[in-house]
């Protein structure tokens, strides 16, 4: 029945190996990305998790693996593939000595879309990126924003079916990343299938229908965010207090708490929700302990990393640096 | 559309972009004129005189500066195809460089369009530094005998081998590893018309550089261009010039493509 899953899907990668020299960049990667859905390929840097974007998007060639994106083989099919997609890379992929429309337009021209046609789509994309005043200013003046939204919107001239965005908000401030986060939201809502990379467990959490977390070139984990979260223990409250005595009257009231004596802190685990911090402050309240003040600590990267391959992830991007380099 | 249709209309549009590229940053097309005006002045003003005096050769009335323009405006506009060639060297390898050639890559654009779209686009850059070097040469004196028929052949037989020096650019410029590379490597081309009879009467040479010269295409393109401008010889020396061009064209042409598609596979880390 491989057939039939195969067309129901927008990508199936099936044992995906690549390696430069000694240095095995994926090994066995195995994904299935449901069409219209949101895909997120969690990792640290150097992870694969670009390699394996470049895989799929037919801009390098796996070692071996078979592997079908919208139907289509990618290295027989390439072209049928190319056909489908988008891709917004890591590194601007826009033409600095053009302007924002000629970009646009260059790339209308390069989907042979009728003059009329191209013209209204990049007029529409202009606007809808809030690019319209800057259209005509020449690219090498614009923000980090405006690059990535051009960029974007590039990917969007030929209406693909399925775009990849190799790690789409690493660099923008928390406005612009929103405004990204809502451009995928709306993709997907007009049928559009999205594979994101991303190092953020909160950008996957909050787009993704499904995640997997990539470690050395291997799926670690897979799941849609609240299994994946489910598996994390790195969730808790941090209590601090004013005096030592407090910090040990809080510590015998929460039994399964961490308590730091040189920092006069607490961790007690939980999952962050309202429930369970009213249960905590309850207790304390009752026997009549004062805490100075509380921070949350939501599982982050790092707590997933950990959780699933039992070591930091910046350890991860040292070893990867130095395969990079060698 | 069919493929060729494809190749040319995805060609068309990758010209359009690098003529808007030339036409922002002017600077790299005045540095290509630059360069073989600054040479031809040295040598009519600096060098002429003494080098016109030894020459008698068709065209040129009597010996000295007059009759050294004469002589080296030919060798001049062949210095101007060659350095003009060096430009696409470092515009591939700085397109190269940015990511936009990977959206490219991911697009069902046609194979040879990004590479084409640079070869015409220098084609035309070096044409027009060629008519500018002209009119600079007959501000200077020159007087070329020929008709408007020889005009369209010389111009032709420059273009020609201009579109092959071209291609052997862009093979090097895809070849090297950075930009710096791909400005040095193509230098060999600026140094091949000086051991031509561009300049001097291959006579004069020493035996062994006097063979290299008088086998070389750039004195093959050299005597054809002279003998059509200036009066002289053209007959086997202009199939040679056109051997030469279709030659290298056609086995540099094959080379890029290849080396385009070989970066596709390496461009992971």
């Amino acid at each position: 029945m491989t057939i039939a899953t195969s067309a129901g899907s927008a990508i199936r990668a099936v044992k995906v190996r690549k390696s430069y020299g000694d240095h095995d960049v994926l090994e066995d990667v195995d994904l299935t990305v449901a069409k219209r859905t949101i895909f997120a390929l969690l990792g640290p840097n150097g992870a694969g998790k670009t390699t394996m974007v470049r895989i799929l998007s037919t801009l390098i060639r796996a070692d071996s693996g078979d592997i079908r994106v919208m139907g289509h083989d990618v290295e027989i099919e390439a072209d049928a593939v190319r056909a489908a997609i988008g891709v917004t890379g890591q590194f601007s992929a826009v033409d600095n000595l053009l302007t924002g429309k000629e970009n646009l337009q260059l790339m209308a021209d390069l989907e042979h879309l009728r003059r009329d046609a191209g013209r209204n789509k990049v007029a529409g994309l202009l606007e809808r990126f809030e690019l319209t005043d800057a259209a005509d200013r020449l690219v090498s003046t614009y923000s980090g924003g405006m690059r990535r939204r051009l960029d974007l919107a590039m990917t969007l001239v030929g209406s693909p079916q399925l775009i990849f965005l190799d790690e789409p908000t690493t660099g923008l401030d928390p406005r612009s990343r929103r405004t990204v986060w809502q451009i995928i939201r709306e993709l997907v809502a007009d049928g559009v299938t999205i594979f994101l990379t991303t190092q953020y467990l909160d950008e996957a959490d909050e787009l993704a229908d499904m995640v997997a977390v990539l470690d050395h070139g291997r799926i670690v984990a897979q799941g849609t965010p609240a299994e994946l979260k489910r598996r994390i223990a790195g969730g808790h409250a941090e209590l601090q207090f004013a005096e030592p005595i407090a910090l040990r009257a809080a510590a015998d009231v929460l039994p399964n708490a961490t308590p730091d004596n040189d920092q006069l802190t607490l961790q007690v685990p939980g999952d962050g929700s309202v429930a369970s911090l009213r249960h905590v402050l309850d207790k304390l309240h009752d026997a009549r302990i004062d805490v100075a003040s509380l921070s949350l600590h939501t599982p982050d990267l790092d707590d997933v990393f950990f959780a699933v391959t039992g070591r930091p992830t910046t350890a991860d991007a040292d070893h990867e640096q130095k395969a990079l380099q060698s | 559309m069919s493929t060729v249709a494809n190749t040319l209309t995805d060609s068309a549009t990758m010209l359009r972009r690098n003529l808007k590229h030339q036409r922002r940053y002017p600077s790299l097309t005045l540095m290509l004129a630059g360069f073989p005006i600054v040479f031809l002045l040295l040598f009519v003003y600096v060098f002429g005189g003494q080098l016109g005096s030894g020459l008698d050769v068709p065209g040129a009335t009597h010996g000295g500066r007059g009759a050294y323009l004469t002589y080296v405006v030919p060798g001049i506009l062949i210095m101007t195809v060659a350095s003009a060639a060096l430009g696409t060297a470092i515009s591939i390898a700085t397109d190269m460089t940015q990511g936009i050639i990977d959206r490219f890559r991911t697009m069902a654009i046609a194979r040879a369009a990004v590479l084409t779209g640079h070869v015409i686009g220098s084609l035309l850059q070096t044409l027009a530094v060629l008519v500018l070097v002209i009119l600079v040469s007959i501000a200077l004196g020159f007087r070329p005998t020929a008709n408007p028929l020889e005009w369209v052949a010389a111009l032709a037989v420059l273009g020609l081998f201009s579109f092959a020096l071209i291609w052997l650019s862009t093979a090097l410029g895809l070849a090297a590893k950075s930009v710096e590379t791909a400005s040095n490597t193509p230098m060999f081309l600026t140094l091949l018309p000086f051991l031509s009879s561009g300049f001097v009467l291959t006579a004069t040479l020493p035996v062994g550089l006097r063979q290299f010269a008088e086998y070389q295409p750039f004195t093959s393109v050299t005597q054809t261009v002279r003998g059509l401008l200036v009066g002289g010889p053209v007959g086997s020396h202009a199939f040679a010039a056109i051997a030469w061009s279709i030659g290298i064209a056609v086995a540099c042409y094959i080379w890029s493509i290849r080396l385009y598609d070989r970066r596709r596979a390496a461009a992971a880390s």
